[in-house]
């Protein structure tokens, strides 16, 4: 069967061309039939022998003639003469790479491999891979600092930020940064780096959001300040001015609080960036969307050197927004109260939009700044546009398959904001890059704070059937079609065919390598005695446990779920019912918080908060060091 | 080889001119401190002060109601409102590297990363138990005293391994105090000696008192003073250990007590022992805050009498005098000590102290009427850290 791994990647497994076009044929008619009848309510499978590329992030040469993308699918670097607009090398790296940078004298690019944790090395003279450096969990983000002796890459998944010793290659000691630690800006003096993160920093069940932009002093090594981000969640590129005195770093505003009914008047997400440094004093959130227009996800960022423009890709809207830096900056300090929630502010920055391919990420600027280059990530080519005249001149073709299969479909789908009411947001909003983002929503128009639900992965859901928490979903399709039209984009609904696509992307979404097993496979003593007590039977006298108190018995099969409705214990008053859908463990350890409303923070509070009865599995007559054990289990499903 | 009996007398005197010049030299060359008080009248969050930490220019008292900074002479608070896990905090500890600050209270363990607040406790991570003794850093773990037991806390994959009475020859599982380092982790366990974690083969190993759970000492410097062990300190390879009834050192192969009544510690009652180095040491006790430089002992606190302020200085030989000061630390009751430079930071039951090294200052103190010897600079002035000179 073809499978797409975690980052999107459409990878087939079957090696002779008959095989494939044996397997080819079914899914086709399977793919047809969905199409006039009803839409798949399994993964469908797709016939694709395509190797896409999603170009995701990318580098200028130090003499400004080539340009480096980081092919996030391909798992490669693609190297584009800027003259000629070709691909002239192509260098093989790690599992799906995701940030790139260059050693200050140029002899060396970094790039960051998020499956593999780990950079490749690679020798800017020969492009070939020289050396591989262990990092944290999932890499995104890398700079070097100014001496070129240390690299910073900002780790995903273990939320912090690995320094590395480049001579030794040897990873110092790792800091502390938000969650979901992603993208990193040095200032242009050198002296300190900027960090983002795409999850919000932990906080109490039912407040607003917060995020930080984590400074890092080069000379110390470490981090001085953590500038707050209120009311945000998902901070992707930072960007910093040519003079260093203005920083700006794209965010996303939710509004996950209110109940997402309202979102004919506007309340779902806003979608702004943060400016800091000097030129505005602290932080300033400043909105980009209009009264009645919505650019989703603002994802990558650059300044004009001379300080005149901010591009901005906004990835679910297919778009770069234009903003005039100084009316910006006149604007924000004529304000002198917050305006971010005020759409009409953007009318006095915003100086274009211009329209480029699907899904932009990164963005680059030309050595003398007249061409902004703009990687679409699900077209496989790059944007030019003009920055004097802001309109795109050219596309660059990196050499992706021309044929767009249903998975790639798919993949648009749940990364656009083009379905929902103005465009607010799409699929990718509230899952960023596929994954959760770490807020519980109010979904139901039911009124405000009842039936309060936790952002579920998505990871390898085949065979996790039924979906919503209460388990009112059967399947995918209703999942993603008339309950997604219905609640939550209130505009455009799916097609047949696009309701199959997106249906087969999703259920392509596949399980992300766990980080917590031992290389071979095996448990660690700790894992082992928390998978006797996941599997027991009995309590600690011998006492058989009722079935349905077992907790392999409720999370059971390959998914660890029984896929019922089960009372608990869990549920709130707030709640229209206390039967909650057994949820899938399958890499649990990456989806905090817990419990179907994201009331227990972590997974030990399952248990020593919401479990007084025993209701959720016993543990009651556990021993700390028992229940460590058990959760140590639980982090390597 | 026999050694002529002239060379041999001439020998033995010159080792013994040295001997006794040397202890006097160094008696006379105890640190003199300047001692500047806070109170909550100087912005200190309040007057108990359980534990202070010095991380550069930056001093952390941790006090019964809340976290104190003292920065650029200014003092900032951080209580649970700010986030912190509880008010009461009892043991400090910097992650040198990060700049991180692991803060000890009665309701867990918070880190402090640049202004952000993450709290751990007995409900929301692994952590053994909320009331935290004492916790250490070392590399990628955190080491936690608990009143349930030992915990240590890999800050990379955020498992955290429990010691107690089930996996180590902790009998008691009060712990007290903890002291990392690369090769050892010591545990002070209130009632129940010390442990010793060896890093390499991740084996403990217990420390006792010979003479049982009893206040006979009957053999001396034969083991572990006291069963009642309150702090560890482990430097250079030597372990300094304080208990509610003396003191001990360890190097691996002797053990040497100290008594109030055969040393210069103004009393048996120990909160805290912190080590500058293998020979040197500072005590926290109940009745003053003491300082032992390999030979000789010195004494700070306001007298327990007059209140005055108070130094006292004692040899090698016994001999004690008292030197005349014009401070003292902010009470008798010492609960710790840390190090900026050649400078003292005292936590105490009535406040938060700073001991400002005098440079010189012997040379004109003189000792109070009735004293025979004047205090005289002798030599060049040692480090109390023991960074720029360690007497080996």
């Amino acid at each position: 069967m073809t499978v797409v791994d975690f980052l999107m990647r459409s990878m087939v497994t079957i090696p002779a061309k008959a095989k494939l076009a044996a397997k080819i044929a079914p899914i086709t008619a399977l793919i047809l039939v969905a199409a006039i009848a009803r839409p798949a309510a399994k993964p469908a499978g797709s016939g694709i022998n395509e190797r896409y590329l999603s170009p995701l992030e990318m580098l200028l040469s130090p003499d400004g003639h080539r340009l480096y993308v980081v092919c996030q699918a391909s798992d490669e670097l693609r190297v584009v003469d800027i003259e000629s607009g070709k691909v002239v090398t192509v260098v093989p790296l790690g599992r799906a790479p995701r940030g790139i940078t260059l050693s200050p004298d140029g002899t060396q690019i970094y790039v960051t491999n998020s499956t593999d944790d780990t950079v490749s090395v690679i020798d800017a003279a020969t492009l070939k891979v020289t050396r591989t450096l262990p990092t944290g969990f999932e890499p995104a983000g890398v700079v070097s600092d100014r001496t070129g002796e240390t690299l910073y890459v900002a780790n995903r998944l273990s939320g912090d930020i690995s320094v590395i010793d480049v001579k030794t290659g040897q990873e110092m000691k790792r800091l502390l940064a938000g969650r979901g630690a992603s993208y990193l800006a040095l200032s242009p003096d050198g002296k300190f780096i900027y960090g983002t993160h795409i999850y919000p920093n932990p906080g109490a069940f039912r407040t607003p959001p917060n995020s930080e932009i984590t400074v890092i002093d080069t000379g110390r090594q470490t981090v001085v300040e953590r500038k707050p981000l209120h009311n945000v969640a998902g901070v992707f590129h930072v960007a910093l001015s040519a003079d260093g005195k203005l920083g700006v770093a794209a965010q996303l505003r939710p509004k996950n609080l209110i109940p997402l009914a309202h979102v004919e008047h506007g309340w779902v997400f806003g979608n702004s960036l943060t400016l800091f440094g000097e030129d505005v004093g602290g932080t300033v959130q400043v909105p980009i969307d209009e009264l009645d227009r919505y650019y989703s996800l603002p994802w990558g960022v650059v300044i004009t050197p001379d300080k005149s423009k901010i591009f901005l890709t906004t990835a679910a809207s297919e778009s770069v927004t234009v903003i005039d830096v100084p009316r910006l900056l006149s604007y924000v300090r004529a304000r002198r109260e917050p305006f971010v929630n005020d759409l009409s502010a953007s009318a006095n920055y915003v100086a274009a939009r211009i329209p480029v391919g699907h899904n932009p990420r990164g963005v680059l600027l030309s050595k003398d700044a007249t061409r902004l280059y703009v990687a679409n990530r699900l077209d496989d080519n790059i944007t030019v546009i003009d920055t004097k005249a802001n309109r795109v001149v050219s596309t660059i073709d990196l050499g992706g398959p021309k044929t767009i299969n249903p998975f790639r479909r798919g993949e648009r789908l749940f990364f656009t904001a083009n379905y929902a009411f103005q465009s607010q947001f799409g699929c990718s909003n509230c899952h960023l890059d596929a994954t959760i983002d770490g807020l519980q929503w109010d979904l139901e128009p039911d009124g405000f704070g009842k039936d309060i639900v936790d952002n579920r992965s998505l990871e390898d859901l085949s065979g996790t059937e039924p979906f919503k928490w209460n388990g009112g979903n059967p399947d995918l399709p209703t999942e993603c079609g008339p309950r997604t039209e219905k609640y939550f984009f209130r505009s455009q609904s799916y097609g047949d065919r696009e309701l199959t696509d997106l249906v087969t992307f999703v259920y392509s979404l596949p399980y992300r390598p766990n980080r917590y097993r031992l290389a071979n496979g095996e448990l660690t003593p700790a894992q082992e005695r928390g998978k006797a007590i996941f599997e027991r039977t009995t309590y600690k006298n011998g006492k058989l446990i009722p079935q349905t108190n077992q907790c392999a018995y409720c999370h059971s099969g390959p998914k660890y779920t029984n896929q019922q409705q089960l009372d608990v214990g869990t549920g709130k008053p707030t709640d229209r019912s206390p039967l909650v859908d057994v949820p899938h463990l399958r890499n649990v350890v990456y989806s905090a918080p817990y419990l179907h409303d994201g009331s227990a923070q972590s997974l030990e509070e399952i248990w020593t908060v919401f479990n007084p009865k025993d209701t959720h599995g016993v543990s009651n007559d556990l021993t700390k060091d028992e229940l460590n054990d058990l959760i140590e289990y639980l982090k390597t499903l | 080889m026999k050694m002529k009996p002239k060379i041999l007398f001439a020998t033995l005197a010159a080792v013994i001119a040295v001997s006794l010049a040397t202890a006097l030299a160094t008696a006379q060359d105890m640190p003199l401190f300047r001692w500047e008080n806070f109170t909550t009248a100087d912005g200190l969050p309040d007057n108990h002060v359980f534990c202070v930490l010095v991380a550069g220019d930056r001093i952390w008292a941790g006090t019964e109601n809340g976290l104190g900074r003292y920065e650029n002479g200014a003092w900032r608070v951080l209580r649970p409102a700010d986030g912190l896990a509880h008010q009461a905090v009892l043991s400090l500890a910097l992650d040198k590297r990060t700049g991180d600050l692991w803060v000890g209270t009665m309701g867990g363990l918070s880190r402090v990363s640049a202004d952000r607040i993450d709290n751990f406790t007995q409900l929301n991570s692994g952590l053994s138990n909320d009331i935290v003794y004492g916790v250490g850093v070392q590399g990628d773990f955190v080491w936690t005293a608990t009143a349930a037991g030992a915990s240590r806390l890999n800050t990379r994959t955020g498992e955290w391994a429990l010691f107690n009475e089930r996996n180590t020859p902790m009998y008691e599982i009060w712990t007290y105090g903890v002291s990392p380092a690369e090769d050892k982790v010591y545990y002070a366990v209130w009632g129940g000696g010390v442990l010793e974690y060896d890093v390499k083969t991740e084996r403990w190993k217990d420390y006792n008192d010979p003479d049982g759970e009893t206040e006979l000492v009957l053999m001396k410097d034969q083991g572990l003073i006291h069963e009642v062990t309150t702090s560890v300190s482990y430097v250079d390879k030597i372990l300094w250990v304080a208990t509610y009834f003396g003191a001990s050192r360890y190097d691996g192969r002797y053990w040497h007590n100290f008594l109030q009544k055969d040393s210069g510690l103004p009393s048996n009652f120990l909160n805290q022992i912190k080590g500058v180095d293998g020979n040197r040491a500072w005590f926290s006790t109940d009745k003053g805050l003491a300082y032992y430089d390999g030979t000789n002992w010195a004494v700070y606190r306001p007298a327990l009498d007059t209140h005055k302020p108070e130094m006292q200085v004692r040899d090698a030989a016994g001999a004690v005098k008292k030197i005349a000061v014009q401070s003292a630390p902010a009470h008798n009751y010492i609960l710790g000590v840390d190090f900026q430079g050649d400078d003292l930071w005292v936590a105490t039951a009535k406040g938060l102290s700073h001991g400002i090294r005098q440079r010189g200052s012997t040379e004109n103190a003189s000792t109070e009427s009735g004293s025979t010897e004047s205090a005289q600079v002798v030599g060049a002035r040692k480090s109390i850290q023991g960074e720029s000179i360690k007497k080996k």
